[in-house]
């Protein structure tokens, strides 16, 4: 038995968790779904997970409430009293042994089914899936649209409606590919590919993310789905195959070219007709159609000039361990850079 | 005394303290060493959760700056290897050392300086691990091209990093390109001296189960603790060495420019993965075995029965030993592996809820009709029992492979496998020192203060681990130092619990500390238990039992006191009392006089040549570095010939109860 004075306590401690907990929920309505819902498919295959997902877990709910309230009852029931005698010493129950072991594997085997069906149906590609690539970069994401020759970084464009078919690779560390509202995880394994399938029925922004640990900015290698119509796409095709106008002089998009040309920049960023860099030099993402993005950094951040020119100014402060580096820019050729790189629609 | 100094001295003379600083550094004493074992682990318990504490501020706000990214990183791994190979492992070892004999009727383990030995690696591996701290500092990745990444120009410290590349160390993340901080190569030897420290005690506790047990003790008397503390020993036994062929690996990557996991020169990430985890998932087992053990013990006392299907629960826990090594690529359902893989891989890991299941619906019988005392230990009994059901069904919706694909990597896996190892592992620990704290101490801890602290921590952790689940549903990812603000809510509700976990935990140093020096004095018997090591005295004697016991059934100790009526109650026989006063008598004061083992230097300075050894190895390019691989071997070398030439017991060293 619990003395008088340990009991009022505890019951003192229950009663300010429940009010916590009420006091919680309160607060949680109104908080919005988080980008990453992983409960929110808006494509087939995020579909067929969250088919699978939401059976398994009634049932786990069913034995959660059987398994806990048989230790509540057990606990409250059977708990020690004066007048209760001592208990029969019972050593076991075959039968029961048995039927514990034969209806959870009955269980599991159900689950097993269609765990297995799901399994083969989504990691093959579809015929005539749209294909593009997906290289991982410490600490962003490459797109390359071999049937298109366009190569971007950050958002990955796609028609709505049709299956794309991702093979996927890294160029450094394994980095994991998450875009929840349309399929599952896949690593980006260097020296590997691998495929992970995608769609979304309807146009909108998926927002991914980096899932595997893969070093200091982890947390900041976002990735975004852009899902159009397909005309859309015919013409954002279009618009990437397309050269970028080149700034005027005299303007400070033409100053911003010169530092652009001249800063250090061209070692590892790309533009079309402006410069190429060596192939298998250092390299970070193309920026011909920069604009285009409508996020920077790895998509950790929306694109706003002020994003922009805060990144320009130092980006190791902005993204830990980050390979572009404090250029030293006076504050007016970050000025000028900005005006350059606006100009990249 | 003088037979002692009679004998040749090989290196040094034997010591001789029996109390003191001394004797404990010499003691090969599996109860001291125990002990020993319990407290370091508990050190390094309030600093993995100080470590906890961190990240958890850390993480109250979306776009927090209380961490560098750097020490983000530093910190949770290092807060994952603390809890798992110098917290929760010890521990247990703690319990597996002072219990064995105790509960087989030995008067000690089989290698009783083997046993000592694996302590000092023990500690001096743990000590390894963190004396990083003060050989490395903060790194930029070399990266790709050998292009240098950069760093805040701020944090150029040149010491005080810690390892950051997760316990899981995955490759090519935490090799030298992308991981250059020497602070990992001390996690990588680190953990190798640690192996070395749980090889040797499996070795021995497996040679003590099969020929240390009191006559009669036939194998299905043996109580379930230790049963499961031999299937923990297998299960160390096979997975250890394949983590220290994987850790011999990045080793050598690291420090002497082979590329086994380098996908540039051929080499292969993904294998990494596979050894990793070959190793990694019987580990998971490594960890919640002993608390199984610990709680199928508790439970039949506090129940006033008899454990229901000890046999059923026996064999449950040897087929989670053998199905723990068929089911480790579920740690990479996400990794590009076959589909048959992954389709068999899942089918593999839901066959494992089955004895699991097993275990908790014979737990329940156990409580089941029986007149329950719901005293402490039994309150964090039943709390494992509750808690761990929840982290085994979420980790039955592991096995949903494609439901994998979405959770892996996010909070709910960090919810699922902390409710199996703080609801499951650590619960079940605590309960065990509640339980057996009178067999150390002779005295009882407080009932009152530990009903307190478990429900501080019941309430905490749940505030703690619950919300993580819908965390991770919503898409936080594991190891973040950013997340989306839209998630801050239930962060600081987790950061909150965390708190509350921490105010439960000083509320348990309280109790220890006061009920160490003033609790009620325990007497004989005082949970009215079932198992030998209740019918010696309390505290326990230092040679274990006066008379070896003879066992003639499960639940010996119990079936020396009571009878059972015709309906099968019990019936305490009439001269229980006496009996049990009796034991406790001739506990103290053996009839004739009993040889133990005599305390010796040798394993403590054996011990003490690894870690030199693993310094040498991380400073090997400098003539220091090459030197300290030299002492450390040639002190170790020189420890192993003088045990070789050191007896275990000396001739006619003092016995005990002769004084």
């Amino acid at each position: 038995m619990m003395p008088p004075v340990a009991r009022s306590r505890l019951l003192r401690l229950l009663q300010l968790a429940a009010l916590g907990l009420t006091l919680g929920a309160c607060s949680v309505i109104g908080i919005p779904d988080s980008p990453l819902n992983s409960l929110d498919p808006k494509g087939p295959f995020a579909e067929r997970i969250d088919n699978l997902f939401w059976p398994v877990f009634w049932i786990a709910t069913g034995v959660f409430v059987l398994v806990e309230g048989a230790v509540l009852v057990a606990a409250i029931v059977f708990r020690d009293r004066k007048d209760r005698k001592e208990p029969r010493q019972i050593h076991g129950n075959n039968k029961l042994e048995i039927l514990w072991t034969v209806i959870p594997a009955a269980i599991l085997a159900s689950i097993a089914v269609p765990t297995f069906q799901a399994v083969f149906e989504l990691t093959e590609c579809g015929e005539g899936a749209y294909p593009v690539e997906i290289i991982g970069h410490q600490w962003w994401f490459e797109y390359r649209y071999p049937a298109e020759s366009i190569e971007t970084a950050n958002v990955l464009v796609i028609p709505a409606g049709r299956e794309v078919c991702a093979s996927m690779t890294s160029e450094d560390v394994i980095h994991n590919y998450w875009v929840p509202a349309l399929n599952g995880k896949r690593y980006l394994v260097p020296g590997q590919t691998t495929l992970l399938r995608l769609q979304a029925d309807e146009p909108g922004v998926y927002w991914g993310q980096c899932a595997e640990f893969c070093g200091l900015s982890h947390s900041l290698m976002r990735a975004q789905v852009r899902a159009v119509t397909e005309a859309e796409f015919s013409d954002w095709v279009a618009a990437q195959q397309a050269p970028p106008a080149t700034p005027a002089e005299g303007t400070p998009a033409g100053a911003g070219l010169e530092v652009f040309l001249n800063r250090g920049c061209t070692q590892c960023h790309n533009i079309d007709t402006i410069n190429e860099i060596e192939q298998g030099a250092f390299n970070g993402p193309d920026l011909t159609h920069f604009m285009d993005r409508g996020v920077i950094a790895g998509a950790y951040k929306e694109y706003s000039v002020d994003n922009l020119k805060t990144w320009l100014a130092n980006p190791p402060k902005e993204k830990p361990g980050s390979y572009m580096p404090n250029l030293g820019l006076t504050q007016q050729e970050i000025d000028d850079l900005a005006a350059f790189l606006e100009t990249l629609t | 005394m003088t037979a002692i100094a009679d004998r040749p001295t090989t290196i040094f003379r034997r010591p001789t303290a029996e109390t003191g600083f001394w004797s404990w550094i010499t003691s090969v004493d599996h109860k001291k060493v125990g002990i020993m074992y319990g407290y370091t682990a508990f050190i390094f318990f309030i600093v993995g959760g100080l470590e906890a504490l961190l990240l958890r501020i850390h993480l109250a706000s979306a776009e927090s700056n209380f961490l560098s990214a750097a020490d983000y990183n530093g910190l949770f791994t290092t807060h994952a290897v603390t809890m798992i190979f110098l917290v929760v492992m010890p521990m247990s070892a703690a319990f597996m050392n002072y219990l064995i004999p105790l509960m087989i009727g030995a008067r000690d383990v089989a290698f009783p300086r083997l046993n000592a030995l694996s302590y000092w690696i023990f500690l001096f591996g743990g000590i390894f691990l963190y004396s990083g701290l003060l050989f490395s500092g903060i790194t930029a990745p070399t990266g790709v091209a050998g292009i240098p990444g950069n760093l805040d120009p701020t944090d150029t410290r040149s010491f005080g990093a810690l390892p950051d590349g997760g316990w899981f160390m995955y490759q090519p993340n935490a090799g030298a390109d992308f991981s250059p901080s020497t602070s990992l190569d001390f996690a990588v030897i680190g953990l190798q001296i640690l192996g070395i420290a749980s090889l040797i005690s499996s070795v021995n506790f497996i040679v003590t189960f099969f020929n240390l047990r009191a006559k009669g003790m036939r194998l299905l008397r043996v109580p379930v603790f230790i049963w499961m503390t031999l299937v923990v020993a297998f299960l160390l036994l096979f997975s250890l060495p394949i983590i220290a062929i994987a850790l011999f690996m990045v080793m050598f990557d690291r420090q002497f420019g082979t590329l086994f996991f380098d996908a540039t020169a051929g080499g292969d990430p993904i294998l990494w993965q596979h050894l990793f985890w070959l190793f990694g998932h019987p580990e998971v087992y490594i960890l919640i075995l002993p608390a199984m053990g610990i709680v199928s013990e508790i439970l039949p006392v506090f129940s006033r029965k008899p454990l229901f299907g000890y046999a059923a629960i026996v064999f449950a826990g040897a087929a989670i030993g053998f199905l723990g090594f068929g089911v480790w690529a579920h740690h990479m359902f996400a990794s590009g592996i076959t589909t048959v893989a992954q389709a068999g891989f899942g089918l593999t890991t839901m066959t494992i809820a089955i004895p699991t299941g097993v275990k908790i619906f014979n737990w329940l019988g156990t409580m089941w009709l029986g007149r329950i005392k719901l005293k402490t230990p039994m309150l964090f009994a039943i709390g494992f029992i509750a808690m761990f059901t929840i982290g085994g069904l979420s980790g039955v919706t592991h096995s949903v492979v494609p439901s994998d694909w979405q959770q892996t990597d996010t909070y709910y896996i960090v919810a699922h496998f902390h409710y199996v190892l703080f609801g499951g592992s650590i619960l079940g620990i605590f309960g065990g020192l509640y339980y057996w704290f009178p067999k150390l101490t002779g005295r009882m801890m407080n009932d009152r203060i530990g009903k307190v602290h478990f429900w501080l921590w019941f309430i905490g952790f749940n505030m703690t681990f619950a919300p993580m689940h819908w965390l991770g549903l919503q898409g936080m990812i594991r190891r973040t130092w950013r997340y989306d603000p839209s998630l801050e809510f239930w962060n600081q509700i987790v950061s909150v619990g965390a708190f509350v976990i921490a105010i439960g935990l000083l509320v348990f140093i309280y109790n220890f500390w006061t009920s160490k020096r003033r609790g009620e004095i325990a007497g004989m018997d005082p949970w009215d238990a079932r198992t030998l090591e209740w019918a010696i005295p309390n505290p326990t004697p230092a040679h274990n039992f006066s008379v070896v016991p003879t066992v003639h059934t499960l639940d010996d100790f119990w079936h020396q006191k009571y009878d059972e009526d015709e309906e099968g109650r019990p019936v305490r026989k009439k001269e229980a009392d006496d009996h049990v006063a009796h034991l406790g008598e001739i506990g103290n004061h053996p009839p004739v006089p009993v040889h133990l083992p005599n305390p010796s230097y040798f394993p403590v300075v054996m011990a003490a040549g690894l870690p030199l050894i693993g310094y040498g190895i991380i400073f090997h390019t400098s003539a220091l570095g090459k030197a300290l691989i030299v002492v450390g071997v040639l002190i170790s070398l020189v420890a192993l010939i003088g045990w070789g030439a050191e007896p275990l017991e000396e001739p006619h060293s003092p016995l005990a109860g002769a004084h």
